[in-house]
């Protein structure tokens, strides 16, 4: 037998036949209305989802595949990397974006497993503080980073560090 | 509850557990990203702070970690592309199951190439 798979949130139900599209009343919970802000994170899921492939498939390759791989990675590397504002630039995106659909993620699941009221609200308020402690602190380091520090009177060695 | 719902065209078939696998990768990466973010901002501490947990991870079960990771990584990057197809190519739901089986093979072959180089870098010394 074969069946037809409607698209999802398409306003057809199982038998094809179109509906509201809205949930089913019995898997409603609350009735406060909260605007477009789903469907806007639906899309926001979907388009940070594609800009995320490239940047951490880049972030991977670069850091983890080529030269010596993971053995090359220190201090140095990390200096080198920021010193140079296209990768400043390149992290605070992976940062920025990562955060919000990996929080939106959770959020998702939260809202999908924990059936009380009190224990939603409980695991949300952990994970937007996580998430503005994660994003805010991260924004700061690759901003507020100096990538020559002088450390005992003596410049680390870099190439990318003015001569003393 | 009824043990097998009539006319469920989702549940115990490749839908549900592509599904499955999406969150489940989907929660690993995000713990992953906050201790990720955590170590990184070591390096607004002190050079040898960041270098000696850096060092820290360079040991073969950490490898093995960085690898699970990364198969995680791609599985939820390639799935997700087909999510995408799914919700905005018109014949996205038809195709659903070819396109993860798709995402299956790009999977095997972007993750072992990951776990040949990473492996064979971090197990086999300088």
């Amino acid at each position: 037998m074969s069946t037809e798979i409607q698209t999802p949130r398409s306003g057809r139900n199982s038998s094809g036949k179109y509906s509201s599209g809205k949930i089913a009343p019995q898997y409603r919970r609350g009735t406060g209305s909260k605007g477009n802000f789903e469907m806007f994170a639906w899309l926001f899921m979907r388009l940070s989802g594609v800009v995320l492939v490239v940047l951490i498939f880049g972030h991977l390759f670069v850091n983890l595949m080529v030269g010596e791989g993971i053995h090359g990675i220190d201090f140095g590397f990390v200096a080198g990397k920021w010193a140079d504002p296209f990768w400043q630039f390149w992290d605070l995106a992976m940062l920025w974006l990562a955060m919000l659909h990996g929080t939106n993620g959770v959020r998702t699941i939260i809202n999908d497993y924990a059936e009380k009221d009190a224990t939603r609200l409980w695991l949300k308020v952990v994970l937007y503080a996580a998430t503005v402690v994660i994003v805010v602190l991260g924004t700061l380091v690759i901003f507020t980073f100096n990538p020559c520090p002088v450390v005992n009177g003596v410049q680390l060695p870099g190439g990318f560090c003015p001569a003393p | 509850m009824p043990t097998k719902p009539a006319g469920t065209l989702y549940r115990g078939r490749e839908g549900m557990w592509s599904w499955v696998g999406h969150r489940i990768t989907g929660v690993v990466i995000f713990f992953f990203l906050l201790v990720h973010v955590l170590d990184t901002s070591l390096v607004r501490v002190s050079p040898e702070a960041y270098t000696a947990v850096i060092g820290a991870y360079k040991n073969p079960l950490m490898a093995l970690g960085e690898t699970g990771l990364v198969a995680a990584i791609v599985f939820h990057a390639f799935n997700g592309l087909r999510v995408i197809a799914i919700d905005f190519w018109k014949k996205g739901a038809k195709y659903q199951r070819q396109m993860l089986w798709t995402v299956l093979v790009l999977w095997l072959v972007v993750f072992g190439a990951f776990a040949i180089r990473h492996l064979s870098l971090a197990l086999g010394g300088h």
